[in-house]
């Protein structure tokens, strides 16, 4: 097909980008998102006292870990146009898995396993009833987050499982040497790499952004659009069961009630991380800063003994205003765009 | 009845409008007067829809005078031009699917009794009337939903003769009906004007223009041309004014030798869509799906790149049976579809031009897995060059680009496939006139390169000029297959608008 | 061109047959048949002063709410902070009563509808005005209320005998068996329901959640509808609380935690399509007493209670299921009427 002339033979160069490398580095939502969040952390440094210290820094990422694991799965579900309501729930049904496992007398391992299986079959049951039935993800997993909740309060009642291995709870607590770093962090670092290469550099990252920007265009360019939406969700009741799992042994309990109200958390996270809520746009690094903004605010005004609830405060009223933001953004881009279109020439 | 003596009920003079850079309608005149019926005539892109818009409120003209009765008049809103007594139905008709027909026809502006309520009885009564009128059995209580375009269509005449509008503009109304329909459409318009109301008729089908209306207006790449009297001209002429030249330029189909058979579809059938479709497309031609807009012809191309279902049949491609509902593996096999909604299907609008060269082919630039933006741009630029896309820089958005510039990055997405067999759907639908001449070489050199072309067109000057061959649908099947030496204009518009036995 | 006879008008008959098919007659057939089962394993459940109080009682006050929903719901949006404002009005009316313990009581719904509204109008500014989707922005004031309430109220509570008897009175009181608070339920039913059908304001709601572009095209003032209807889930939300605090009597800063679901749950459960366009407030209000009684009636039925939040999910995922497949067989048939004619 290399013959093919189109007039008089052309040998011009497209530049690769409209901005300078700088430009486009620095100018983004991601990069708003992370000078914000190192703003708050020097401010927090400075006027608080005890912040920055090791022991602070550990008790921070500890919070955050299941926030920062879910949002992993949820961001590439937001940027496809979906939404999964549904994780703060799979969190606590995992954790009930993980202790009624234990409690029969199985190893943390296996108990583990059997709970990352309800995560993922949670999520197949979300993503068949969206791709399969063709009903809208925020209603099914509206449901599905009232279901799973009842299922794992219905399977414990009021009472709580708080009998772990303590080699496992041990090794959940346990940092790396004296840094104050969770352990854990080294699996999440894992995992967040593999999201990252998974959303950003494969062909199956690029369907999903397509998924989200034109659903129609994506199929019509060969991108299995249900089957990326499907594993999606799976993905994403596996991430939370690994938080279940996570949070049972940290906090040595397993309740029914554990983690109520964290896909809220989750979701204002990744809005605020940069990922559009109409699909399409958005990237993990973003996302985890927009996880660790929340978590560093309210650890702050939790060390200066500011009731934690002015974080939901702070949080919904941050979440609000990047929508606003990105709305209003995405309006001046259009205009200013608009005119730099080529004039349509009639030769 | 001659007209032009009385006062244009709404009149545009000088009238431009500009989205930025592009300019939509240039200095366009227009006079609508009562008792008449003016048709507007242009290729897609030549402005039509643009003038339609200001009409209607939807859009503000840049420059120029808009009157009416006289009266200098300015909408704003779509309620503004309502209230004035412009009515417009839409190609697309534009229904609440859920509520009743009657509340559609009187949404906004119900009847209304004491506290506000809505009087539905008389709603109902006044519908039964209208439809009693329009001579057409639709049960107004039923929702929108799952009626048909044509009965959309009546719908949408029942609002605006319940508006007592006293202009009515019509957007291509004809473009999805069958016979039938057209003439029931035609015996309410001629009744209307009959009325004294002033109507504009948009079509592409220079038979109905020249059988409807009194006047016709030509307009050319958001240009006005002319306004002539239907008396005082002829077809040849219109022709002439809309596309700036002579036809025959247009469409440099050159012989190809044909091959091999690429693509052979057999019985494929979709019950309620289409049945029983079976062809030929063989190396080094091109061969034309025409018929009227609904007559299955898209429907009948995404099945057989698999991103529709078909229930029965079979698609061969080059000798090699093709899974059903898998578009993926089509594309592997050698097939691309350039599909008829370059906004919403060919392209990601949002995403980058390198993004969409190379949404196709994406697979295969990995290493490892892992693809890069730097080997994305890479193809992407060879494809660019290929085609001469106009684009400042490859990450620019592709919504940004020009229509005929948005449809070379469609081709090049689907030539850096490589493609053995290119379906294609209404290839120069909207793009201005000298990309059109560029797209029909470039199909015509493709074929001289032994691919396959299928290209489904509603144009029949496109049709006749490229096509080794026409295949005709009519409601679903398949009612002729000409070849280019038999095929004319009259040969083709009757297999389309009639069934098979009457056309065999 | 041949004349047609007109239709006929629907008669007596095909209204009765229509109603039947209805879905607010399915949902109301299975409250009855939960009613009954429940009652025949223990007849106290409808056969006692209380039982017959509290099968009328408690669902009231998410039905009220879930009325508002509604009509969000229908515009094709959704509001997810009406727990919240539950909870924040409820508080404030507490609070008025412990700041001015003589405040009258018919000002004290005025002050917490007025309240309620202006929380629906923030929420309905930024939808209408911001161009965000409603769940976006109705997740962020979800938190943002939840949290004024919690650092307005701290671990501090109101008590019943902080508010004065005959406002409580009136969480308790019965006209003719049938409770205060039903009563006032029905009255907002009456009144939404025969807006939401027979005003012009009431079908563009419909109109919009139907498809907003015709809308637009028509030229419906749909920024004004929008903030109507987030108004009015406020204005519902608002009289919620009031509700709350007359029924319960003890306010803390938890109150009316997880009625957005309910409330929602109860629309969509009575046949309020989740993407706009269709379904009635009568049907929510339907919804909302369907499943709060099965919440009430498991434990009667020997189910621990602690199943109700799975009942209640799988109840809307069936509801949802049930609109699809219905739906998509009307579409069907539809089309049939239409290759037939």
């Amino acid at each position: 097909m290399t013959t093919l002339t189109t007039g008089s033979p052309d040998t011009r160069t497209y530049a690769e980008f409209g901005r300078p490398l700088w430009r486009r580095a620095l100018f983004n939502r991601e990069m708003a998102i992370i000078a914000l969040l190192l703003a708050v952390v020097v401010a927090a440094s400075v006027m608080v006292p005890k912040f920055a210290t090791p022991v602070t820094l550990g008790y921070l990422l500890f919070d955050v870990t299941p926030i920062l694991l879910i949002a992993l799965a949820m961001a590439p579900v937001m940027i496809t146009g979906d939404i999964d309501l549904s994780v703060g729930s799979m969190v606590g049904l995992s954790s009930v898995t993980l202790g009624l496992g234990t409690q029969m007398g199985l190893s943390v391992p296996v108990a583990g396993l059997i709970a990352l299986l309800v995560g993922a079959l949670g999520g197949l049951v979300n993503g068949l009833l969206v791709t399969r039935i063709g009903l809208p993800a925020l209603a099914v997993t509206i449901g599905t987050l009232a279901l799973y909740r009842g299922i794992a309060v219905g399977l414990l009642g009021t009472t709580a499982i708080t009998q772990f291995d303590r080699w496992w709870t041990t090794l959940v607590k346990s940092k790396i040497g004296g840094s104050g770093i969770p352990t854990v962090m080294i699996v999440f670092v894992l995992l967040l790499a593999a999201f990252a290469i998974m959303l950003h550099f494969t062909p199956f990252g690029r369907g999903v952004f397509s998924i989200g920007l034109s659903k129609d265009a994506a199929v019509f360019s060969g991108v299995d659009a249900e089957r990326t939406r499907l594993v999606l969700f799976v993905l994403s009741g596996l991430m939370a069961a690994l938080a279940g799992i996570y949070y049972a042994l940290y906090y040595n309990s397993a309740r029914g009630d554990n983690a109520t109200g964290m896909e809220l958390q989750v979701i204002a996270a990744v809005v605020l991380g940069g990922v559009s809520v109409f699909g399409g746009r958005g990237a993990l690094h973003g996302v985890v800063a927009g996880v660790l903004l929340i978590g560093v605010l309210s650890k702050a005004l939790q060390l200066v003994n500011i009731t934690s609830d002015v974080v939901s405060i702070i949080t919904g009223v941050l979440l609000v205003l990047s929508v606003i933001a990105g709305s209003v953004l995405s309006w001046i881009q259009a205009k200013r765009l608009r005119p730099a279109a080529p004039p349509v020439k009639t030769s | 009845m001659d007209n032009s003596q009385a006062a244009p009920v709404l009149e545009l003079k000088g009238v431009s409008k500009s989205f930025g850079a592009v300019v939509a309608l240039r200095n366009a005149d227009l006079a609508l007067r009562a008792g008449s019926i003016h048709a507007v005539v242009g290729e897609n892109g030549a402005g039509k829809s643009t003038l339609v818009k200001i009409m209607a409120g939807l859009y503000q003209r840049d420059t120029g005078t808009f009157e009416m009765d006289g009266a200098p008049v300015h909408f704003r809103t779509t309620a503004e031009a309502k209230d004035a007594g412009v009515a417009v139905i839409y190609q697309e008709p534009t229904l609440f699917p859920d509520l009743s027909v009657t509340e559609n026809v009187f949404m906004g502006r119900q009847p209304v009794s004491r506290f506000g309520r809505i009087d539905k009885a008389a709603m109902r009564t006044e519908v039964v009337g209208l439809m009693e009128r329009l001579g057409v059995r639709i049960d107004p209580g039923r929702p929108c939903e799952g009626l048909s375009i044509a009965d959309q269509q009546i719908i949408e005449i029942a609002k605006a003769i319940s508006l007592d509008a006293r202009v009515l503009i019509m957007d291509e109304p004809t473009a999805a009906l069958s016979g039938v329909e057209v003439d029931r459409l035609f015996a309410v318009a001629r009744s209307l004007r009959d009325e004294g109301r002033a109507l504009m008729f948009i079509s592409h089908r220079f038979d109905e223009v020249f059988s409807l209306c009194d006047t016709v207006t030509v307009m050319r790449d958001g240009t006005y041309i002319s306004t002539d009297a239907i008396a005082d001209t002829s077809v040849a002429e219109i022709v002439r004014r809309m596309v700036g030249r002579d036809v025959n330029e247009l469409f440099p189909k050159q012989a190809a030798e044909i091959g091999r058979p690429l693509l052979e579809v057999t019985g494929l059938t979709e019950p309620g869509v289409f049945s029983d479709i079976s062809f030929t497309v063989r190396s080094g031609e091109i061969v034309a799906l025409a018929g009227l807009v609904g007559a299955g012809r898209s429907e009948v191309a995404r099945a057989v790149f698999g991103v529709d279902p078909y229930t029965t049949g079979s698609v061969v491609v080059d000798g090699k049976p093709l899974p059903r509902r898998k578009p993926s593996a089509a594309m592997k096999q050698g097939i691309a579809l350039v599909p008829e909604d370059r906004r919403k299907q060919g392209l990601v609008i949002d995403a980058t031009v390198a993004s969409n060269i190379t949404d196709a082919i994406r697979p295969t630039l990995t290493t490892f897995g892992l693809v890069t933006a730097r080997r994305e741009n890479a193809e992407a630029q060879i494809w660019a060059r290929k085609l001469e896309v106009k684009t400042a820089a490859l990450d620019a958005v592709a919504g940004t680009l020009s229509g005929g510039n948005q449809q070379k990055v469609v081709l090049a997405k689907w030539l850096a496939a490589n493609p053995k067999v290119l379906i294609i759907d209404e290839p120069t639908r909207g793009i201005d006139v000298g990309t059109k001449s560029e797209v029909h070489r470039m199909m015509s050199e493709l074929a001289g390169m032994g691919l396959a072309i299928l290209m489904i067109s509603s144009e029949l000057p496109e049709v006749l000029g490229m096509a080794d061959r026409v295949l005709v649908m009519h409601e679903g099947r398949i009612t002729a297959d000409i070849p280019r030496a038999e095929a004319t204009p009259e040969s083709v518009m009757f297999a389309a608008t009639h069934d098979k036995e009457d056309v065999a | 061109m041949t004349t047609v006879a007109a239709p006929p008008a629907p008669g007596v008959l095909s209204r009765l047959g229509s109603l039947a098919r209805s879905r607010e007659t399915g949902i109301f057939l299975a409250f009855a048949l939960v009613v009954a089962a429940t009652t025949v394993k223990n007849p106290q459940f409808l056969f006692s002063g209380d039982g017959w109080r509290d099968l009328l009682l408690t669902p009231a006050i998410v039905a009220v709410v879930a009325i508002g929903q509604a009509v969000v719901i229908i515009t094709r949006s959704v509001d997810l902070s009406v727990g919240s404002i539950v909870g924040l009005t409820a508080y404030l009316v507490g609070s008025l009563f412990v700041a001015v313990p003589g405040f009258p009581i018919p000002l004290v719904f005025l002050v917490g509808i007025a309240f309620g509204s202006l929380l629906g109008l923030v929420n309905g500014a930024l939808v209408a005005f911001g161009r965000v989707p409603a769940m976006v922005i109705t997740l962020g004031t979800l938190y943002a209320y939840r949290g004024i309430n919690v650092v307005w109220t701290g671990s501090n509570r109101i008590n019943a005998s902080d508010m004065p008897r005959d406002f409580l009175a009136l969480g308790t009181q019965q006209v003719l068996t049938i409770p205060v608070i039903t009563i006032l339920a029905v009255a907002i039913l009456a009144m939404v329901g025969w807006y939401m059908a027979n005003t012009r304001g009431g079908r563009e709601f419909y109109a919009i959640g139907s498809d907003p572009d015709a809308a637009e095209l028509y030229g419906l003032a749909k920024t004004k509808r929008v903030l109507i209807a987030f108004v009015a889930s406020g204005a519902a939300s608002g009289l919620g609380g009031v509700l709350f605090a007359a029924r319960y009597g003890t306010i803390n800063s938890q109150v009316g935690d997880g009625f957005e679901l309910q409330a929602i749950g109860a629309a969509v459960i009575g046949g309020v399509a989740i993407v706009g366009g269709s379904g009635t407030v009568l049907g929510a209000v339907f919804g909302a007493y369907l499943l709060l009684t099965i919440n009430r009636a498991l434990p009667v039925l020997g189910i621990p209670d602690f199943w109700q939040r799975a009942v209640v999910g799988a109840l809307i995922i069936g509801a949802i299921i049930l609109d699809r497949v219905l739906a998509n067989r009307q579409a069907k048939r539809l089309m049939e009427d239409r290759s037939a004619a």
